[in-house]
This record gives C-alpha cells, sequence and structure tokens, in this order.
C-alpha cells in the first residue's frame, strides 16, 4: 500500500531566538488518518515548531505546505482558518460559557444576525455524538471536569472543518479513564482521516496511541520513526544522545585525588535538628548524603551553611576555625547551598533567567556596588553556555522554563560565586532524565576542577554514581561513612541505612 | 425562549447562575411588601412606575455599564459623561439650535468619548480603571469650560417630553423617558443574548485569552462595549436633561457608583463573565426603592440611601464569592 500523500508538510524550519536557534532545519510531515508523535526533551523544540506551525510565531526559514499549496501563518486564527486546529494543555475555553456556545462561540448559527440558539446546541449535540460524548450542552462548561472540558475543545476544534488536530500534552492532567476516553475520540478521528499531532511526556501512552513519531533534540531532527519499529529504549536514546553515554561513562570514575580538607565538621550538632556529627569534605571531594526523607540529610547541610545555629561542636574551613552565623557569612567563605524546595526556597518566578542568575553575586557584593551590565552579560552568556540553560534567553522569566532549566538557573547562580563547596540538596527531583544526566555530569565536572560537593539524594543510584564518599543519616543521626569503592552497592547502602535504625 | 433573560419559573431546578438575580428579585419584592404594609398607598403599580420615571437614567447608565463590567472592564467616566451631554444639550439649545440636532450630536459625542477610553485600553493595554478615570476629569472638567453655573433648558421639544405623561390604562402613567430607557434595556438584552457581540462580552469576561485563542475579536469586543457604555452614557445624559430641564457641571456627581452599585447588586461578576441585564434592572429598581422608602418615612435624611446601598453592595459581594466563588474553582 503506497503512503498517502502528506497532507502537512514542513521542511528546514528554523526559528532563532535571541541569542538560540530554537529550531534549526526541522523536516516534519504528517499523513492524514495517523497520529503523530512529536518527541524530545524539555526545550528540545517541540513548543516552538507546534508554534510556527500554527502562527503564534513567525518562521526565520524553511517552508510550510498543506496539501501541497505554500502556506505562511501570521496568526492562529489564520492557521486555525486553515484547516489547522490546536487543543492545548491548558484548556483554553470559557468555562462560564455553556457547552455548545463554546464550541460554536464564533461561529453561531445566525438568521439576520440573530443566534440560533436551538440549532446550535442542536448541532452541538450532534458533534458530541459523533465524539461519543453525551453531555447537556445547555449546561455551562464548569460544570464539567477538566477531561470533558478538553474533548468539548477537541468537539470544537473538528467542528472548524479541522485537517489537522494539534493535542499538546492533553493527558498531563487526565486520569487514566478520562485518556482512555480521549484516545477513543482520537481514534475515531483519525478513522475520518484527520491528521492528529501528539505530544506527550508520557512514553507508554504515545506507544499506545500514536503510528508515527518525529523526535527532536536541541532544535535538530533526530528523525522520523514508525512507532513499531522502534523500542522505547531506543527512543530515549535518541531523545537524550549524547547525555546518555556520557552518564555511562561516569560510572567507574577514578577516586578523588588526595587533596587538603576543606570542611571539617567536629561534633558539629544542634539539638532537636541533628546529633553532633564528625565529617571531613576535601577539596575535588564528592561527599553523597544518604537516608530516608527526615533522617537529617538537608539538617546537616543546613549547619555547614550556617543556615542553622550549631548548639555544639566546631567548624573549620580550609583550616581556618569559623563560626558561620549567616548564611551570608557561608556565602563569604565560599560555600554555596542549592536548596531542595527550588519554588520555595531558591528561584524568583516572575523574575527572569539573568536576575535569578545574578541574585547570589549581587548579594554578596551588596546592593550599593551593582554588577556592571556588561559584566553580567558575560556571566550570564557563560553560565547559560555552560550548563545549556534553555531557552537559552537570559530575559525569559524563570517560571516559564521548565523544571530541569530551573534548577540548572539555581546551580548556575551558585556557580556564578565559584564556590569551594557547593551543597545540592536533592538537585534532580522531578525533572526529566535528560536534565538529570547533565545536572550529573556538571557535579563530575566540577569535582574534577577542585571543587567540593555534598551531594544530597533520595535515589540511591545516583549517590553511588557521583559520590567519592557516601556518610548514611538515620534518624538524625550520621551512622556511617563509607568510602564509595567496587564494593558499596545499593543493595548494600540501603542495608546500612536499615542496619542503623537497628543499633 | 420567550423571555429575554431566561426567566428562571421556567426551569424546574434553578441553575446557579440564576441565583443572583433571584436574590435581587427576592429583595426587591420583600422591600415593596415591607413598604406596602409599613405606609399607606405605597403597594400600587404606579410607586414602581415612579421609580423607573426617577431612574430612567441610571437605568441606561447602568445598563452600558453592565456591558464594560461583563468583559471584567470598569468605567468610571459615565457620571461625567452625564454631565457632560447634560452641558452640550443645555448649551446649545441655549444658542438655538435644533432639538434633534442637539440629541444626535451629544450621542455621537458619548458614543465618540467611549470609543476612545476603549481604543486606549485596548491598544495600550492600560488599567480600565486609569483610563476612565482620567476620561472622568476630562469630562468633568470640559462641562467647566461650558459654564460653571447651570443652564436651564427652555426649548419646546424638551419641555414637552419633561412634562408628557404617558397613560397605561387605570391611573397608571410613564414619562417618554422611563418608555425610552426599557426600550434600551430590551435592545440591549437582545444584543447581549442573540448576537454575536453579546456573546462576545461573555466570552471576553470568561477568560479573555481564551476568546482570543478561540479566534474572536477581543479587540473589537473591548472597544465597542466602552462605545456603548459611552452612548449609553450620553442618552442618559439626555434623560437626565429631560428629568432636570436644566444642563449643570456638577449634576450626576458619583453616578458612576451608582451605576456599578446596582449592576453589582443585580448579580453581575466583577470579574466579568456572569450576569443578566434583569439583574442590573432589579438592582436600579432596588436602588430606587430604597429612595422611595425613606421619603416615604420622611424622618430619615437622604444620607440613609448612601448607607442602604453601601450595607446592599457589601451583602452582594459576600453572596458573589459564596455562591460563585465555590463553583468557578
Amino acid at each position: 500500500m503506497a503512503a498517502p500523500a502528506p497532507i502537512l508538510r514542513m521542511s528546514g524550519i528554523g526559528k532563532q531566538f535571541p541569542g538560540v536557534k530554537a529550531l534549526d532545519g526541522v523536516d516534519f510531515r504528517l499523513l492524514p488518518g495517523e497520529v503523530h508523535a512529536l518527541m524530545g526533551e524539555n526545550g528540545a523544540g517541540k513548543s516552538t515548531l507546534i508554534k510556527v506551525l500554527t502562527g503564534v510565531y513567525d518562521i526565520d526559514a524553511g517552508e510550510i505546505e498543506l496539501e501541497g499549496r505554500r502556506v505562511v501563518f501570521h496568526s492562529p486564527l489564520a492557521a486555525q482558518q486553515a484547516g489547522i486546529s490546536t487543543v492545548y494543555q491548558e484548556v483554553n475555553l470559557c468555562t462560564n460559557l455553556s457547552v455548545a456556545e463554546n464550541i460554536f462561540i464564533g461561529r453561531e448559527p445566525r438568521r439576520f444576525g440573530r443566534i440560533q440558539w436551538q440549532k446550535m446546541r442542536r448541532r452541538a449535540a450532534e458533534i458530541l455524538a459523533r465524539l461519543e460524548l453525551d453531555l447537556d450542552v445547555s449546561a455551562p462548561l464548569s460544570s464539567y471536569s477538566l477531561a470533558i472540558q478538553q474533548m468539548v475543545a477537541i468537539a470544537r476544534a473538528v467542528d472548524i472543518d479541522a485537517k489537522v488536530l494539534i493535542l499538546d500534552e492533553p493527558t498531563s492532567s487526565l486520569d487514566a479513564g478520562e485518556v482512555a476516553q480521549l484516545f477513543r475520540v482520537m481514534r475515531r478521528l483519525k478513522e475520518e482521516g484527520i491528521a492528529i499531532l501528539f505530544v506527550s511526556h508520557f512514553l507508554d501512552q504515545v506507544y499506545e496511541i500514536s503510528d508515527r513519531m518525529t523526535i527532536l533534540r536541541n532544535g535538530k531532527l533526530v528523525g522520523e520513526y514508525l512507532t513499531s519499529e522502534l523500542s522505547q529504549v531506543e527512543l530515549v536514546g535518541k531523545m537524550i544522545g549524547r547525555e546518555l553515554a556520557d552518564l555511562e561513562k561516569l560510572e567507574g570514575r577514578p577516586p578523588a585525588r588526595e587533596a587538603a580538607p576543606l570542611v571539617e565538621a567536629v561534633e558539629l550538632g544542634r539539638s532537636g535538628a541533628i546529633e553532633p556529627f564528625t565529617l571531613t569534605i576535601h577539596e575535588g571531594e564528592v561527599v553523597g548524603l544518604a537516608g530516608l526523607l527526615g533522617s537529617g540529610r538537608t539538617e546537616v547541610a543546613r549547619l555547614l551553611f550556617g543556615a542553622d545555629h550549631a548548639g555544639t561542636g566546631t567548624l573549620q574551613i580550609g583550616g581556618e576555625q569559623v563560626s558561620l552565623r549567616t548564611p551570608r557569612a557561608a556565602v563569604s567563605r565560599k560555600l554555596a547551598f542549592c536548596s531542595e524546595n527550588r519554588r520555595a526556597e531558591g528561584l524568583v518566578p516572575d523574575l527572569t533567567v539573568r536576575e535569578n542568575l545574578i541574585l547570589a553575586l549581587q548579594a554578596a557584593r551588596g546592593w550599593t556596588r551593582p554588577i556592571p551590565r556588561r559584566k553580567q552579560d558575560e556571566l550570564v552568556d557563560k553560565y547559560i553556555a555552560a550548563l545549556n540553560i534553555r531557552p537559552a534567553n537570559p530575559d525569559q522569566l524563570i517560571r516559564n522554563l521548565s523544571g530541569g532549566n530551573q534548577q540548572k538557573v539555581l546551580l548556575a547562580r551558585w556557580l556564578i560565586l565559584e564556590p569551594r563547596l557547593l551543597i545540592l540538596d536533592e538537585p534532580t527531583r522531578g525533572i526529566d532524565v535528560g536534565a538529570k544526566a547533565e545536572i550529573q555530569r556538571l557535579v563530575a565536572e566540577l569535582s574534577d576542577g577542585g571543587m567540593a560537593v555534598l551531594f544530597i539524594s533520595a535515589e540511591l543510584e545516583e549517590v553511588l554514581r557521583l559520590s567519592h564518599k557516601v556518610g548514611v543519616l538515620r534518624d538524625r543521626k550520621l551512622v556511617a561513612q563509607i568510602d564509595n569503592d567496587e564494593r558499596l552497592t545499593t543493595d548494600s547502602l540501603t542495608e546500612t541505612i536499615a542496619s542503623g535504625a537497628r543499633s | 425562549m420567550t423571555s429575554i433573560t431566561g426567566l428562571p419559573g421556567l426551569h424546574r431546578t434553578v441553575p446557579q447562575k440564576y441565583i443572583p438575580v433571584l436574590v435581587t428579585a427576592g429583595l426587591f419584592v420583600a422591600m415593596f411588601v415591607a413598604g406596602g404594609i409599613r405606609y399607606e398607598n405605597f403597594a400600587t403599580g404606579q410607586i414602581i412606575l415612579n421609580v423607573f420615571i426617577d431612574n430612567a437614567f441610571l437605568l441606561v447608565v447602568a445598563v452600558g455599564m453592565t456591558f464594560v463590567i461583563l468583559t471584567g472592564g470598569i468605567d468610571l467616566s459615565v457620571g461625567s459623561v452625564v454631565a457632560l451631554s447634560t452641558m452640550i444639550a443645555a448649551s446649545l439649545l441655549k444658542d438655538g439650535w435644533p432639538a434633534l440636532g442637539v440629541i444626535v450630536l451629544v450621542l455621537v459625542i458619548g458614543a465618540v468619548l467611549g470609543l476612545g477610553m476603549g481604543a486606549i485600553i485596548h491598544y495600550f493595554e492600560i488599567q480600565p480603571f486609569i483610563v476612565t478615570l482620567a476620561g472622568m476629569f476630562l469630562a468633568r472638567g470640559l462641562c467647566y469650560t461650558i459654564s460653571t453655573d447651570s443652564i436651564p433648558i427652555e426649548n419646546e421639544t424638551f419641555t414637552a417630553i419633561a412634562q408628557t405623561r404617558i397613560g397605561l390604562g387605570g391611573d397608571l402613567s410613564v414619562s417618554p423617558s422611563a418608555l425610552i430607557a426599557v426600550v434600551v434595556v430590551l435592545i440591549a438584552a437582545f444584543v447581549l443574548h442573540y448576537t454575536r457581540l453579546g456573546r462576545n462580552v461573555y466570552a471576553t469576561g470568561g477568560s479573555e485569552q481564551s476568546a482570543l485563542l478561540m479566534g474572536l475579536s477581543v479587540a473589537r469586543t473591548k472597544i465597542s462595549v466602552y462605545t456603548i457604555s459611552g452612548f449609553c452614557s450620553a442618552l442618559g445624559g439626555l434623560l437626565f436633561a429631560f428629568y432636570s430641564l436644566s444642563g449643570y457641571g456638577l449634576g450626576a456627581v458619583g453616578m458612576e457608583l451608582d451605576a456599578i452599585a446596582a449592576v453589582v447588586i443585580g448579580g453581575t461578576l466583577l470579574t466579568g463573565g456572569s450576569g443578566y441585564l434583569l439583574g442590573t434592572v432589579l438592582g436600579v429598581l432596588v436602588l430606587g426603592l430604597i429612595q422611595t422608602i425613606i421619603s416615604f418615612e420622611g424622618t430619615l435624611s437622604s444620607w440613609w440611601t448612601k448607607i442602604f446601598i453601601g450595607v446592599l453592595l457589601f451583602a452582594f459581594i459576600l453572596l458573589q464569592r459564596l455562591f460563585l466563588g465555590g463553583s468557578r474553582r
């Protein structure tokens, strides 16, 4: 059977944002009657490609052909009129209006300018019936669940004589039953010959519904594959690319050089938070802290950073006895602390990437000595590049970044200070696998460069992969310090965490 | 669908969206009944008609305000535009302009003022509060450039309209102004419920972002509602001129707030997207009835009107939170 002619063909699409190529020579095609998944990590260019296609952004290079004719869309409305409808992750409907109105608003059936409500309701019910939905079309949309609202959005989209339907992360807020219902609707539309572009982070869903997939990485096309011919492992490999290999390389890294102790805590403790512990961190050493949630991992970090006052013991940094009363004092001693709760304690969501990056450095200098703009730009550009922060736009608001990229900004903020000890509390929680690998690689690089790192993570594999030495915490007590050699495995580490509980 | 706003009585179970209007209607009936029990000669049809006659201008202004508030905006300029309209009408009539010419000109000026404010609000993305506040000062200031004193209107057409009473059978009668106000309400209700412009007003108020992504013309809708409000203010000004037979730069001070109060008491959400013109009519009637009751009471100063309006506003805003706050989440 010969493949039908593509209904949509995008070729050589390029889109430049200040400082970054969001899309670079991307080809993409959609065949009628297929579900085509667009895959890639956060920041790979999926959203940009969709926005280019739907006329939200203009393209800098390349061309779009719809049904063999070259088209240029300057607005979402123009794309919609040409038959390309989009349903976004957040349902963009008016919940104060009725279901029927949400399907028809802007195209209401009218006679002499008067809206024919009866006809509108009847037709709305017909369209919903086509999608196997039975709703009270005169009820306000707000009385239905998010999943139903999404279906109504799809109903609206397909009624506009859609040839191409774009579903951008439609399943992210749906439960399993609702997803099944959505997929039923998608299959139905597929049978009617509509080409569906589907974006989702859930690989299982992609494999369930899609016929074909296009993979993007860093704004470039990796390739187009039939879903049936690409295994999940291969897919992840292609999405992550180079970084996966890097991750492998991290295994079996050489032990830290014998170096001078950087931080020496002797019987440091705080009643109610952590029992006195003795811990030495050498330059260029990664010390992992393992333990259950609430075992005192974060408390150790906070004491070392001066965020909490130590009740007992002494702390030496670089051989010098210090008493850290505030984080500011710690910062001036070249300590840095990436907190685990990046949203609440670290980042300021309404400031830009640049402002968030500069924050700690500016605080260290004092507010009376602003950092010259040129110096700011230099630093910001350097760290955006070094940490591969995407989008690489310093003026982007932090809240518009993905979790992984937010984490990288937070890291970069502290790296600008060029700390000698970097404390990372759960730096990889809640971020996608690619960003995780990048952060792990970064930690390894930093320690190779002589920076000491205190790495706190609930994922034992991660702790084991990165650390030279692992401190095990249990019930607010440092129960063991183990050198990370071949004999240490996640199993033995788990055992230590558990057996500590028995002693 | 015989009723314009979908009378709740037609439904067996009352949808939540009608509750605020029903509460206002209940309040109106309760006030009317209480007044009828307490005062002689109160519970007559003419009392209600008098409320219409005395508040025709406010009703028209509140209709315009309803459009604006439904989109989630606000128009503070209406009181000043009413005053400006009376001043322009009075001064031009004094100069011997024909009544029809004056009426048309005043309406055009009002609409153009609204159009200008709407365009500024939309294209420069400035808060409606600030833009219409500026419009309020501008219009009020323009009044004084015409005259600082009250200008009497002696034009025959105007005095004729002011003095005419149209009998409705029995001993009931209304003024032409009240009829005009009712016609305005009917037209506005049709526009809101049976035209695309009206539905776009609701959509824009529900979510401007969504409305834009659904391909609706948010620009045209927003500019239209301020134009409508400007037009209604000018028409309200003309009705006010019929009512007072004079133009005065200090007239209608604070009317924008009365209009907003009427709209809110009528159950329209200040955040936009929800409300009915019937509610606004009831809101104006409630405000008018408070005045009537206080004048019947005789011993209370007219400032008690403000106190009651204040209390009612608090009550209704709380009611909106309780009833609609939950369902919108």
